[in-house]
């Protein structure tokens, strides 16, 4: 009995094959259905040599997926900014009523199918919608053209900022901003000199996030496009169409490009992970 | 600068305002009233703050003292009254303009600014009359000087105890010179010693700057001990202001007597102007006969070898100065005592049946 309770294992600890098992699981897993298709893709579109691949990526239609790409990105991401920044400090500093409502709100495009989300944006705005008639009179295209692209990816990405930044200012309550309220900062300057320093972390976070998915966003993006080559095709679409066209080098070499953008973004947000402890604590 | 650090000679020649030559309050509230939904927080206030007064708001939670504190700071509004600052009519003056220096309980500093950075933020952001960056550095300096933290400037709020935070939270209040400084249960998050050294401080500091200073506060022992004067709140209404010893040796009311002091309460019955409740008798100048309740503290119980409430035993802790004994009424119910201890009487043992003799108490008419 006394060699027994000596020798137990310590409480709470698995026993080292559990545990390697489950690692193995856990690892494999990610490799399996993770990495091993991320490198496919770059095998694909490196597989005949780096001259295709870059030769791909210069003809006109891919060069203008890329740039739509980042136009929209570089519109939606600070819309959504600004738009994230307002809401959750409206729903976090403030009381009014609705309020619950309103949260509710923010998370529609979470729940909404993207291509739900498309389909929207061509009734309302296409020629069969309800402004389709007063649109073409005033010679203004939405739907099929840049701006049903751009507000198709704001609403997709549209809860990203938002609710990144909620909970963290509630957690943060209203202490600080009436302490600079009471030592006589007007509004504006309470917020750029003390609610913003407390928010950037997530801000950057949100700001990430909103962009992986503004850039990548297929099905909304689909419906309102129009797949007009050199005008309406986005990165992800290009991929589709380069795809169906039997064109597996030019396929993968844009696949390959985009994935190069999203892991730029994941590192991006490691890196800040491992800074924002250190920083919250010297106020970097 | 608006405030030179007195030597302690100066400050005892200095008089803290008097208040029959006094202008005008340095705060006056105009039967204020504070609604939150259908909850009324604050119900029909009137108070005078003294200027240069250090004064105590004393109720338990839920008695509206927040919200009073709140309302004088502008981060809320009257729904009824007035407040006025001196001759100002700041009712409906935003906090940014009211010049109040505003203590949280939790602090409230700005984390990622260092200390003196946090100090200085009234100063940085004025629009009129900002100070040169040589001033300000130098009134800084001063400030946390004035609250013992001279060389902690650099640090990081995350970087302090408890009690240096409060410290640096009184610093940046002052540095606007406000004209009245506010404290929200300023020493409430901090541990026993600390609020004591604390308590002392905050007294030393409000003795060289002179700012009209109203603290709230749940613990009666910190308002009596630190303030001049003393207001008690209950359910949103003033029950008493006055001096601390008021307060405890004159309370105006029955909530007052028994919030202060460890009172117990005795039902009773008062005839011809006498208070009789089992075992006890009080008198009771000027009440009209009928039901009423009685409050004795503590130190108003004497041994008694006739007469007397008889109690049981229940613990004698150990103590210097007056003897102290837990025992319980005839009904179960505990009670304190603090007795003079007496030449060639036994100290009582547990278990012992005694008798106790109420030497003092208050006797107000039942609700």
């Amino acid at each position: 009995m006394v060699d027994a309770t000596l020798s137990a294992p310590r409480v709470g600890r698995d026993p080292a094959w559990v545990k390697g098992l489950i690692l193995t699981l856990v690892v494999g897993f990610i490799v399996l259905f993770l990495v091993a298709p991320l490198a496919m893709v770059f095998a694909g579109a490196l597989s005949k040599g780096a001259a295709p691949f870059l030769m791909a990526l210069g003809q006109p239609d891919s060069l203008s997926a890329i740039r739509l790409t980042l136009i929209v990105a570089a519109i939606a991401v600070p819309f959504n900014a600004v738009f994230g920044i307002s809401a959750a400090w409206a729903i976090a500093k403030h009381r009014f009523p609705g309020k619950a409502f309103l949260i509710t709100l923010i998370d529609l495009p979470f729940s909404v199918s993207p291509v739900v989300a498309g389909l929207i944006y061509v009734l309302v705005f296409g020629l069969q919608g309800w402004f389709g008639n007063w649109l073409s009179d005033h010679d203004i295209k939405i739907v099929f053209a840049v701006p049903g692209i751009i507000l198709a990816t704001i609403f997709v990405t549209f809860p990203f900022v938002a609710r990144e930044l909620i909970p963290l200012m509630q957690a943060q309550g209203t202490d600080e901003e009436e302490a600079a309220a009471t030592l006589g900062a007007g509004g504006l300057q309470t917020f750029w000199r003390v609610t913003t320093p407390n928010i950037r972390w997530g801000l950057l976070y949100g700001v990430l996030l909103s962009n992986a998915r503004a850039m990548g966003e297929f099905g909304a993006v689909s419906v309102v496009s129009g797949h007009i080559r050199g005008l309406t095709n986005t990165m992800p679409l290009h991929v589709e169409i380069l795809y169906n066209e039997y064109d597996f080098v030019g396929a993968f070499s844009v696949a390959a490009l985009l994935c190069l953008l999203a892991i730029v973004t994941l590192v991006l947000k490691a890196v800040l992970e491992t800074l924002e402890p250190e920083a919250s604590r010297h106020g970097l | 600068m608006a405030f030179d650090r007195p030597e302690p000679s100066e400050t005892a020649l200095t008089p803290v305002a008097d208040p029959t030559t006094a202008p005008a309050a340095a705060i006056r509230l105009d039967r204020v009233s504070k609604l939150f939904g259908r909850f009324a927080a604050l119900k029909g206030v009137e108070l005078e703050v003294r200027p240069g007064e250090l004064l105590a708001v004393l109720g338990p939670s839920g008695s509206g003292k927040t919200t009073l504190l709140r309302l004088v700071a502008g981060l809320e509004f009257p729904d009824e009254g007035r407040i006025l600052f001196g001759d100002d009519d700041v009712t409906l003056t935003k906090a940014s303009d009211r010049r109040v220096g505003f203590v949280f309980q939790q602090y409230a500093l700005f984390k990622h600014m260092t200390v003196a950075k946090n100090v200085a933020f009234g100063l940085d952001v004025r629009r009129k009359d900002k100070p040169s960056r040589k001033d300000r550095d130098a009134r800084v300096a001063e400030l946390l000087k004035l609250v013992e933290l001279g060389d902690l400037g650099k640090r990081f709020p995350l970087q302090l105890s408890g009690g240096q935070r409060q410290r640096v939270a009184l610093a940046r209040a002052l540095a606007v010179s406000p004209r009245v400084l506010l404290l929200d249960e300023p020493f409430g998050a901090l541990d026993a010693t600390v609020r004591k050294s604390l308590r002392r401080e905050l007294r030393r500091i409000h003795d060289a700057t002179q700012v009209t200073t109203v603290f709230i506060t749940h613990d009666q022992e910190e308002a009596l001990e630190l303030s001049d004067r003393v207001v008690v709140l209950n359910e949103g209404r003033i029950e008493q202001i006055g001096t601390p010893d008021e307060i405890l040796n004159a309370p105006a009311t029955a909530f007052v007597a028994g919030f202060v002091g460890q009172s117990n309460a005795f039902h009773g019955e008062v005839r011809a102007e006498v208070f009789r409740a089992e075992g006890m008798t009080l008198p009771a100048p000027g009440l009209a006969d009928g039901p009423a309740e009685a409050f004795v503290r503590a130190d108003q119980w004497a041994l008694s070898s006739g007469k007397g409430l008889e109690v049981k035993v229940l613990r004698v802790p150990p103590s210097a100065g007056l003897l102290r004994v837990e025992v319980e009424d005839p009904h179960g119910r505990p009670l304190e005592a603090a007795l003079l201890r007496a030449e060639g009487v036994a100290k009582p043992a547990v278990g012992d049946k005694i008798r106790l003799r109420a030497t003092g108490g208050r006797v107000f008419p039942s609700p």
